[in-house]
């Protein structure tokens, strides 16, 4: 347990819909090591998105506790848990989520502008990410010139440009054809196993999750028995 | 470096829709060239008033500028401590040919008139010929480029005040000494006026409008104002003197709500082309929701967003009053060749210029903060939740 990435306690989460507390999370308990690779499974309306969001520091947990890397992001005032993020996790979202009045190689610089690289470390930094998701020859295309599943890559190529422990993707392939998928899961698996990023993501295909190290199942809020088990 | 970025973004999400930015943009220098147009009417109208010589006094009826005075005050008047010379003056008001050809007509003692009206320059010939001529006339030099008049011209006047066809041959034309004199003036004998009427209307003759009275000393003008008027308390014709300037802002005052309600109009062209780009952004800002989501999961700030809206409305804003600003002056030189005889100056003064400038700031700034706010308001969450 000394090496959880993660460790995640009792969480719960309530939303509210008007006067209507709305249970989306229900005491989940959870480990992630550094260097885990976890699929989140589960119907939809399970919780997955809401679990995910509180563990990438974008959402905060109704109870429980919840720390990453020994910090108990909950607790962190909003600006430094915005820095937090900035340093620590990369998203990788259903439909990339990309600037579109930036091109390749400004929507995967825009991270690093939190950072006090300077012009020309920025650009060597956004031309070996670029590179590595196979992209290197599109750098000055705007995201509505380019395939979804090349999209997504240049976002991933931004999940990873300030090297982050963390990884999180939200139905990453949801949006794209076969081929497009596996490019991008490929990736994931490299960004996993060459570079020892942590990685959770959510889906809702049984072939996507069987690409992750672990696979852990949502049902109503719960973690299904055994699958929050290391 | 980040303002760098918020900078580009700007310029970049300015030309997404470049319709609605072509709109926007129009609306906004248009509205800053109404303000700037407007202002500079009421500026004009009060720049008229200032323009008189502090020096003269007029003097009229106690009870309205359209009751005359008898004739034989001018000599009370000069007999008066401190005054040095008085002349007077009647209003006319004939018609040329047509109603709308509309310009001042003053009936005026020929001998004394311009020795009070210096700014008002005549060649000392054509002067001596009206003066030799009763039924003469000196017209300004932008009146007689107008109509087309040249010395020697027979102008025929329908009158309204003093009945009858009238018809004056002019003989001299007059150059203001600045181009803030007033040079749309028709001006004929007033003695000739007044024996003409004495036959056919006794009632009117040997009455005068005003009398315009030049002082020693232009500081004692309120002591001299004050012994005149008290010259003449308690006769049948009280009077009111004061300075020509505050007779013709008294004049103005007349205009006074007209003016007002032309300044409201400026303000509210502003504040209408305020609510329209607030709308604009308020749009804008919606559609973007995800972006902003986006960048602040990313680790952007809420200041930043803030700062990525702002930039782009400001943008918007001073680019369109910018426009709006460099067309004020064509469209000023245009409003006043069309007006020609409604002002005797109409320049864009450097203070209406930096009030359209802070316009279109405060334009930007306006249409910025509803949805900087929201931003603000809504969570990471939310927003990416959000569908564009
Ligand atoms: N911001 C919110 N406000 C209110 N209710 C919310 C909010 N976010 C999620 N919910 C509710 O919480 C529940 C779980 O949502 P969540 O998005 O986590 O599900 P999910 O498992 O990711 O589903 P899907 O597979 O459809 O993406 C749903 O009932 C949803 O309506
Ligand atoms: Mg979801």
């Amino acid at each position: 347990m000394a090496s959880s990435l993660i460790s995640i306690r009792e969480l719960s989460k309530t939303y509210r819909r008007g006067n209507q507390p709305v249970p989306v999370l229900l005491g989940i308990d959870l480990e992630i090591a550094a260097g885990d690779y976890v699929s989140l499974m589960g119907p939809s309306g399970s919780g997955k998105s809401t679990l995910l969001n509180l563990i990438a520091g974008i959402d905060k947990p109704s109870s429980g506790s919840l720390l990453i890397d020994g910090i108990d992001i909950a607790a962190l005032p909003e600006n430094d848990l915005a820095a937090w993020r900035a340093a620590n996790v990369g998203f990788v979202f259903q439909f990339y989520n990309l600037m579109p009045v930036l091109n390749a190689f400004e929507n995967v610089e825009l991270p690093l502008l939190l950072t006090g690289l300077n012009r020309a470390e920025r650009r060597e930094h956004v031309e070996t990410a670029l590179a590595m998701v196979g992209l290197a020859d599109r750098m000055d295309h705007y995201p509505n010139e380019l395939s979804g599943g090349q999209q997504q890559r240049v976002a991933i190529a931004r999940a990873l440009i300030t090297d982050p422990t963390l990884i999180v993707a939200d139905e990453p392939t949801g949006d794209l054809d076969r081929q497009s998928a596996d490019d991008v899961l490929n990736l994931l698996d490299r960004l996993n196993g060459e570079l020892g990023k942590t990685i959770v993501m959510v889906t809702h295909d049984p072939k996507c999750a069987n690409r992750a190290k672990r696979q852990v199942h949502l049902e109503k809020g719960v973690l299904l028995s055994g699958s929050g088990a290391h | 470096m980040l303002y760098g970025y918020v900078l580009k973004l700007a310029r970049k999400n300015m030309l997404r829709h470049r319709l609605r930015t072509g709109l926007t943009l129009a609306g906004i220098a248009i509205a800053i060239v109404s303000f700037g147009l407007l202002r500079t009417v009421v500026d004009s109208w009060y720049a008229g008033a200032e323009l008189g010589s502090s020096g003269r006094l007029i003097t009229r009826s106690e009870a309205s500028l359209s009751f005359p005075l008898p004739a034989t005050y001018s000599e009370r008047i000069r007999k008066v401590p401190g005054v040095r010379s008085v002349t007077f003056a009647n209003w006319f008001g004939g018609i040329y040919i047509d109603e709308k050809n509309f310009f001042a007509q003053f009936a005026v003692d020929a001998q004394s008139y311009f020795d009070l009206y210096p700014e008002f320059r005549v060649a000392p010939a054509e002067l001596a010929d009206f003066k030799r001529d009763r039924r003469g006339a000196i017209v300004g030099r932008k009146l007689a480029k107008k109509y087309g008049w040249k010395v020697g011209d027979q102008v025929p006047l329908r009158g309204t005040i003093y009945p009858g066809n009238w018809s004056f041959t002019i003989r001299g034309i007059y150059q203001g000494a600045d181009d803030k004199t007033d040079e749309n003036q028709f001006l004929m004998h007033w003695h000739y006026v007044n024996e003409t009427i004495k036959a056919l209307l006794p009632s009117l003759a040997d009455k005068v409008g005003v009398f315009i009275v030049d002082i020693r000393d232009p500081a004692q003008a309120a002591a001299v104002s004050a012994a005149i008027d008290s010259s003449f308390k308690n006769s049948l014709a009280e009077t009111r003197t004061e300075t020509q300037k505050a007779f013709q802002l008294g004049f103005i005052a007349m205009v006074d709500t007209i003016l007002l309600a032309i300044q409201t109009v400026a303000y509210v062209v502003v504040l209408i082309i305020m609510a329209v780009m607030a709308n604009t952004m308020a749009m804008a800002a919606r559609e973007r929701m995800r972006e902003y989501a986006t960048l602040k999961a990313l680790g952007f700030s809420d200041g930043f967003v803030s700062l990525l809206i702002f930039g782009e409305s400001l943008a918007l804003s001073l680019a369109g009053g910018l426009l709006g600003i460099l067309l004020t002056f064509p469209a000023a030189a245009s409003f006043f060749r069309a007006t020609r005889d409604l002002f005797v100056v109409f320049e864009v003064r450097p203070e209406t210029v930096l009030l359209q400038l802070g316009s279109a700031v405060l334009i930007g700034l306006c249409a910025a903060l509803a949805p900087a706010l929201n931003s603000r308001r809504i969570r990471i969450v939310d927003g990416l939740r959000a569908v564009t």
